[in-house]
Order: structure tokens, then C-alpha cells, then sequence
């Protein structure tokens, strides 16, 4: 049985892992104020290039010169999946739940002859693909840890992506992030970059709108914006990613104070028990000292 | 003057909304004026100064990548970048049209590095535009 002393070094280090948790819970609290802040003020631009891109899609993609962003190779051989994590752990199922949703599309791809190629982002991702996927990473991007995402970063991911493709190294591309629900449930989420889909308008444009004139011509237009939709499309990845990271953190914390606030209190009860009972024995030792003189 | 719903959209937040009487872009094929009721028109944008006149002084914005989106709820621009003239340092831009250079040398193929040239000329034109601004409004 544990001595005293051990109990109470015991209940000491709880406590102090305790304080750690409770902070880490704060600042998460906090990062996820800003990450939300910033999804949601990249939204409306997210928005607009999707209406737009949406409208000129429509009725440029059944004709020849539709650029490959948008049509595809016309193959479907090599699969490039790019998939987002964060830098740092302690978060929960978060960077785990992305990983497991990639391995198995890629495990299914290899299983149909398909050749898969993965682009991490984030070094967690890196680590825990790197021994089953070495051969098929082509590479890996760090992000700074501390800073939430910025659009440059997004920028130079796409145009690694864009360079790969023009050089025709793959047919499909897929990212994988971690789409923000709310602070306990993050939805790890594939979503395919090229061939570029648009989700349909919502609703048949009003008859107030009138035909649009484009400058220059609709086919320019759309091979200027499909690349920097792409950029688009990986920092809304990215910043979702961010809140998700900061609320997965922020319930894993939450529920690692909890944990340990249960532990101190079993090791208390477990403390002055034993400190009970040596108490005990001492006073029976000299009751029955002083009864045998 | 009528007015109209303007807005101008970066990545990151948003830049600018509120109603305005004229918006001049800097469109891929000619800097254009945009007034209230205008037909419904989209334009890529060429790196430049965009200018919001309004309620007060005109403000100048240097914007680049992205498009013009005009209906008739409003005006909308989406630009990559967008930097109020008084922010924008003169090293940042210098370190743009060095950047934009680079961007030709490296270029492999010719069409691509016709666009970059193309890309730098107009990183170069702006550049003298707001060089110019600069000294008229001391």
C-alpha cells in the first residue's frame, strides 16, 4: 500500500496536469472565438465565387473549350488526396478522424488499381500516414502553429496542387478536413477540388436578372477565377479546419479537467483514510502500552 | 445622385460594404465606371486603384486578383488583395512587381510566361498610377 507521502505527491501532480488541462481549455475557448471570426467573415467570398463560378459553369462546361479544372482529364487513374490536419495534437479524435476517413479512401482506391498520391498538410497528418503511405506522399506542407490560417498559405498550397496538375500528375483531387459543426461535433468531411462541382443554383435566377455580359469573354473568366477557386476552396478548408481543431481541443481539455477533478477526489478519500487509519493504529499502540503497565 | 449597394469582398473579411454613388474598377480590359443601375456585367480584374466616390473623399484602394460581379442589387468585387492607398508602402510594391518578375524568369512554357509579362505590365502600370496619386494629393 502507497504511503502517505506517495498520496500525496500523487494528488500534487494531478493537480498541477489539472491546471494545464484548464488552461489549455481557456485558450482553446478563446482560439475558437477568433477561428469562428474568421470562417465566417471569409464566407461571403467563398459565397460570391461559387455563384458566380456556378452561373458561367453552367453554361460553359457541355462545350469544347471548357477548361480541365472544371471537365477533368476524362480519367479517373491517379487520385490525389489531399489532406488537412493541424499541427499540434491534444485535440481529441480530431486529427484522427480525418487520418482514418483518408487511409480508408485511399485503401479503397489501391484496392480498385487506382494510383494514390497523398498531399499532407499539417504535420499531425504527416506522422500518422507516413509509415503506411511513404511511398504514395508526394508532399507535405507545414503549417505556423500558432497563427491561425492565412490566404497566402492557401494560395501556395493551391498552386503546388494547380503546377501538379497542369503537369498532369493526377486526375481527381480530394481534400480531406474536418467540417465545423458545433464545439462537440466536427464532421471529417472528403471533398473533391478537380474536377471543380458547383452545386447547382439554388433557385432559378429571378426574371429580374438579366443575361449577364461577361468581359473578357465567359471561357477567360473562368480560366482566371478556377484557379483561384481552388485557393478558395482549401483556405474555407483551412479556417473550417482551424475552428474545428479549437473545438475538438476545447472539449478534449474540458473533459481531461473533468477527469482529473474526479481523480483528486478519489486520492483525497484514499489519503485520509490511510492518514485515518495510521491515526487509528497510533492511538491503539499507546492505549494498550499504557494498559500493559 | 442615386446610390447603390456596394461591396468589396477579400478572402479574409470584408473590406467595404455600404452604399456608394460611383465605383471606378480597374477591369482586365479597361478601367470601368460603375453608377446605380447598371446592366448586369462581370469583369475580371487587372492589379489597379479602385476608387468608392461616396459621402466625402474618394477612396483608393489597390486591389488585385479577382472579379467584378455588377446586377442590380449592387456592385460586388472580389479581390484577393485589397489595401487602402494610405497603407499600401511603396516597398510592398516593389517587392510585388520583384516578386512578378521572378514569376517571369521562371516560367517554363511560352503562354505562361506571356501571361506573367502581361501580369507584371500591369503590377508595373498601377504601380506608376499610384506613384502619380501620391505626388498630386501633396
Amino acid at each position: 500500500m502507497a504511503s502517505l507521502k506517495d498520496l500525496r505527491n500523487r494528488i500534487a501532480s494531478v493537480k498541477a496536469t489539472q491546471k494545464i488541462t484548464k488552461a489549455m481549455q481557456m485558450v482553446a475557448a478563446a482560439k475558437l472565438r477568433r477561428a469562428q471570426q474568421a470562417a465566417e467573415a471569409a464566407r461571403p467570398y467563398a459565397q460570391r465565387m461559387e455563384s458566380v463560378l456556378g452561373n458561367i459553369a453552367g453554361a460553359i462546361s457541355g462545350g469544347p473549350d471548357a477548361p480541365l479544372l472544371l471537365t477533368g482529364t476524362g480519367k479517373d487513374e491517379t487520385h490525389l488526396l489531399i489532406v488537412l490536419t493541424a499541427e499540434r495534437g491534444l485535440c481529441g479524435a480530431f486529427n484522427s478522424s480525418i487520418v482514418r476517413l483518408a487511409r480508408e479512401r485511399a485503401l479503397s482506391l489501391m484496392a480498385q488499381g487506382k494510383t494514390v498520391k497523398i498531399f499532407c498538410v499539417g504535420r499531425k497528418g504527416h506522422d500518422a500516414l507516413r509509415r503506411q503511405f511513404e511511398k504514395q506522399i508526394v508532399e507535405a506542407v507545414e503549417l505556423r502553429a500558432n497563427k491561425g490560417a492565412t490566404f497566402a498559405d492557401a494560395q501556395k498550397i493551391a498552386e503546388k496542387i494547380g503546377a501538379m496538375f497542369a503537369a498532369g500528375e493526377f486526375d481527381v483531387a480530394t481534400q480531406f478536413f474536418s467540417r465545423f459543426q458545433s464545439v462537440i461535433s466536427q464532421v471529417p468531411t472528403a471533398q473533391q477540388l478537380i474536377p471543380a462541382t458547383f452545386a447547382a443554383p439554388a433557385e432559378a435566377p429571378k426574371g429580374s436578372e438579366a443575361v449577364y455580359e461577361y468581359e473578357p469573354g465567359e471561357a477567360e473568366i473562368l480560366a482566371d477565377l478556377l484557379p483561384r477557386n481552388l485557393a478558395v476552396q482549401i483556405f474555407k478548408a483551412l479556417l473550417e479546419n482551424g475552428a474545428s481543431e479549437q473545438g475538438a481541443r476545447m472539449s478534449a481539455m474540458d473533459n481531461a479537467t473533468r477527469n482529473a477533478g474526479e481523480m483528486i477526489k478519489k486520492q483525497t478519500l484514499t489519503y485520509n483514510r490511510t492518514r485515518q487509519a495510521m491515526i487509528t493504529k497510533e492511538l491503539i499502540e499507546i492505549i494498550s502500552g499504557a494498559e500493559a503497565l | 445622385m442615386a446610390t447603390f449597394p456596394f461591396e468589396l469582398v477579400s478572402p479574409e473579411r470584408l473590406v467595404y460594404s455600404g452604399a456608394v454613388t460611383e465605383v471606378i474598377v480597374p477591369g482586365a480590359e479597361g478601367e470601368f465606371g460603375i453608377l446605380a443601375g447598371h446592366a448586369p456585367f462581370v469583369s475580371t480584374l487587372k492589379p489597379g486603384v479602385l476608387t468608392i466616390k461616396g459621402d466625402g473623399p474618394a477612396k483608393k484602394l489597390f486591389v488585385r486578383g479577382g472579379f467584378a460581379e455588377a446586377n442590380p442589387a449592387g456592385l460586388t468585387v472580389l479581390a484577393e488583395t485589397a489595401i487602402p492607398l494610405a497603407e499600401l508602402k511603396a516597398e510592398n510594391l516593389a517587392q510585388m512587381i520583384r516578386d512578378a518578375q521572378e514569376d517571369v524568369e521562371d516560367a517554363r512554357d511560352e503562354s505562361i510566361r506571356a501571361s506573367r509579362q502581361q501580369f507584371l505590365e500591369q503590377l508595373k502600370s498601377a504601380a506608376a498610377a499610384i506613384e502619380a496619386d501620391a505626388r498630386t494629393s501633396h
